[in-house]
């Protein structure tokens, strides 16, 4: 195979035209020899930049060097001893903007594709039945670690941990563990039983035990786990909370939903499914409010339901918050982007339905506190974009209940739990991070968190 | 897993369990609610806790089939067991953080419609408990079914019936009764609502007019329960609230029960729909047409 070596080996994608009736995931992965190939581009740099890229340091050029010489269960023990979750990293996290925004590659051509190599490495070490292994040299320590919620934070402090030696116990509030990677990400973007349940063996096999249907807060207390449960230290990875509405009329009308909701449904239980036992709203059209990378995931669920769908944001293309790859398939696959534009009314039928959403569309005036530039309304522009259905994705806030039942635990004014720089808590052992800490934000930096909170634990747990 | 310890039929479509739930015993208070999965394929149903032992982890719940997943709750048989149950999910009832001398000091009425009964037995049985005692009025369409009514009696002082067809009790609703109680001169100054949305709205109009300061209980659609999907919100004095981490108890007269009525149709067709299909079972074949 000849290549272009300022350019990355392109990936097999399922065509956007089937792709946008089916579940089945759109990017199809490396193959053996384009993963070589692609590896063969790598500088193997001294001073690789990409480390410093990536949230939880991963050895990129160790990694891709073994590739390279097509050791797969070589590059994947170079992978584990920084992830816990590298099928999941390969496919989810915005490599353009972290490792891959460092790579000298980049510079006059495409950089090295990291994430692609990350997830050919840890979906073939899968498929060969490799596991991740604990140190040989390791010292087993006589003391229990609670983590709260089994997501992309908890599953990562969670395997540290285990690796350092600790008894770790996870604490999820839903049935199955996963977090936002099993109620959040849709199927075609990350395949449930294919990938994270299997990360999450991956993670038990550590000797990591899973406890579903138990909300900390509720069933438990943090008190109840270090002073009865004999827990030394708690990490709180319970995620993101509330989510956000506009507060705008109609919007308690039929076939208006949270992105949490409407990707819940989908996801968690299911429900895109005709098998599924949970319903789900099939709209004929649907808008979905928001760019961010959540708004995607929404609309492209819609569209895969069925639904002509319209994405309405308020401020530029440029603006968009969500991923360049992920607006890139949402319009392939059709999604109608409609920019500049701020919904003001939900509109509904006399049965409470939805029948439209009344928007106006905006101009962008002055750079605001974030430095973007702000959306203002242009006067006397609404129109109605007619549908069934509309799918708020603005974003969510902390959820109180940790806060609530936990004396001494402080928050910032938007919620999110203070932490100092060992990621601990207002309170002495318990550990914070992922959106409990920072609000909504990305996968791998909520596991760049637990990996932080697990050494800030040992660390901790060492001096006592 | 979470066993079905034991089974009983209460009244038409009415199933009382008692289920193996040792955390949600340990910590339920009055007020709170759980959510059950009867099997891994299952959609996840909120319901308010009854009854609870903390010693030997039972937790008692009453529901009714409405839909196809409380029909197979209710084939469930003693021995069998819930994949899933979570909890207590919610607040306690307000009731529960007052010192129990300013409880004995209020006249306190409650008014349970259909299985609202159950989570109303729950909080009076706590009072009764705390040396409490308080009236309630249990309204139902027809004697068969009033629910639970000699452990009601046990935990009352007064206990009044009405139904609608006037085969028990007083001839008509919650609110007739409540209205002949007032004629009669009895006063209250604190009244909780537990029923059928409609009921509570009702019979909060009515304790408006009578100037008692009134909760309601809300079990609305939910999916996970914890504060993340927001499909349970209602409006209350004009404001969102999320029945699962803001309630599920709120002030009966700031409640918006029109959209919250609405609201509770949401998903009327996709639960009939797959209510026929299990009935109907292998020989539901989709294709009549009654379905869609």
């Amino acid at each position: 195979m000849d290549i272009d070596v300022m350019k990355k080996v392109p990936v097999a994608e399922q065509d956007p035209a089937v792709r946008a009736t089916n579940f089945d995931e759109v990017n199809l992965g490396y193959t053996r020899d384009e993963a070589v190939l692609e590896a063969s581009r790598c500088l193997n740099c001294k001073n690789a930049r990409c480390i410093q890229g990536c949230p939880v340091n991963i050895n990129i050029p160790a990694f891709i060097a073994k590739v390279k010489e097509g050791d797969v269960a070589g590059a994947y023990g170079v992978i584990s001893e920084s992830s816990s979750l590298p099928a999941v990293c390969g496919r989810v996290c915005p490599q353009e903007t972290q490792c891959e925004a460092q790579c000298i590659r980049g510079i006059k051509g495409e950089a090295v594709s990291i994430g692609r190599l990350e997830r050919f490495v840890a979906d073939t070490a899968k498929e060969a039945g490799i596991k991740p292994q604990l140190p040989e040299c390791l010292v087993r320590k006589d003391k229990k670690v609670a983590v709260i919620g089994a997501g992309p934070a908890g599953l990562t402090c969670a395997g540290d941990l285990a690796r350092m030696g600790y008894d770790v116990t996870i604490f999820e509030a839903l049935h199955k563990a996963g977090g936002v990677l099993v109620y959040g990400i849709p199927e075609f973007r990350l395949p449930k039983e294919k990938v994270v349940a299997k990360e999450i063996e991956n993670v038990k096999s550590l000797g990591v035990k899973i406890v579903t249907d138990a909300v900390i807060g509720r069933s438990l207390t943090i008190d109840d786990l270090l002073d009865k449960e004999g827990f030394s230290a708690v990490f709180i990875g319970s995620g993101a909370g509330l989510p956000r509405f506009m507060n705008i009329p109609g919007e308690q009308a039929l076939g208006v939903f949270s992105a949490n909701e409407y990707l819940t449904r989908s996801n968690l239980m299911g429900a895109f499914s005709e098998d599924s036992r949970t319903p789900i709203m099939r709209a004929k059209k649907a808008v979905i409010v928001g760019g961010g990378n959540v708004a995607m995931d929404a609309a492209r669920t819609a569209k895969r339901l069925g639904a002509e769908v319209h994405i309405v944001y308020r401020r530029s293309e440029a603006e968009l918050p969500a991923r360049v790859e992920e607006v890139h398939h949402a319009k392939e696959e059709g999604i109608i982007f409609d920019l500049l534009t701020n919904p003001v009314e939900i509109l509904a039928n006399e049965e409470g339905w939805v029948t439209g959403c009344k928007c106006i569309r905006m101009e962008l005036g002055e750079p605001d506190a974030s430095g973007r530039r702000s959306p203002v309304p242009v006067e006397g522009s609404e129109f109605t974009i007619d549908c069934d259905a509309v799918i708020m994705s603005l974003g969510t806030s902390p959820n109180p209940l940790i806060k609530k039942t936990t004396e001494g635990l402080v928050v910032n004014k938007r919620g999110g739990i203070i932490v100092n720089e060992a990621e601990m808590t207002t309170r002495e052992g318990v550990f914070a991070g992922g959106d409990a800490v920072t609000g909504a934000a990305t996968v791998i930096l909520a596991m760049g968190a637990g990996k932080s909170a697990a050494k800030g634990i040992d660390e901790y747990l060492s001096k006592q | 897993m979470f066993d079905v310890l034991t089974k009983k039929k209460l009244g038409d479509k009415v199933w009382l369990m008692d289920v193996y739930a040792p955390l949600i015993a340990a910590k339920a208070m009055p007020g709170q609610f759980m959510i059950l999965r009867c099997d891994a394929d299952g959609e996840r149903i909120p319901l308010t806790v009854c009854d609870y032992d903390r010693d030997s982890g039972r937790v008692t719940i009453v529901f009714q089939t409405v839909g196809a997943e409380t029909e197979r709750f209710s084939r469930l048989e003693e021995g069998d067991c819930f994949a899933d149950i979570v909890g207590p999910l919610g607040n306690p009832s307000d009731l529960c953080d007052l010192p129990v001398e300013e409880l004995k000091q209020k006249k306190i009425l409650f008014i349970a419609g259909g299985v609202g009964t159950a989570p109303v037995y729950n909080q009076l049985k706590w009072l009764h408990d705390q040396g409490v005692s308080v009236d309630c009025i249990q309204g139902a369409r027809t004697k068969d079914l009033l629910i639970l009514e000699d452990e009601m009696k046990a935990v009352t002082e007064n206990l009044y019936f009405a139904t609608d067809d006037g085969s028990y009790g007083i001839h008509g609703n919650v609110c007739t009764a409540l209205q002949q109680l007032w004629d009669k001169g009895v006063r209250y100054d604190h009244c909780v609502v537990i029923g059928p949305v409609i009921m509570m709205k009702f019979a909060c109009q009515l304790t408006r007019k009578l100037g008692i300061p009134t909760v309601i209980s809300m079990n609305t659609i939910m999916v996970d329960g914890t504060g993340m999907c927001g499909a349970c919100r209602l409006l209350v004095g004009g404001e969102v609230k999320f029945a699962c981490v803001d309630g599920p108890e709120f002030d009966g007269w700031e409640v918006d029960f029109d959209q919250a009525l609405q609201r509770s149709r949401l998903y009327r067709t996709e639960e009939g729909r797959l209510m026929l299909k299990l009935q109907e079972g292998d020989t539901h074949s989709g294709h009549c047409g009654v379905c869609s």
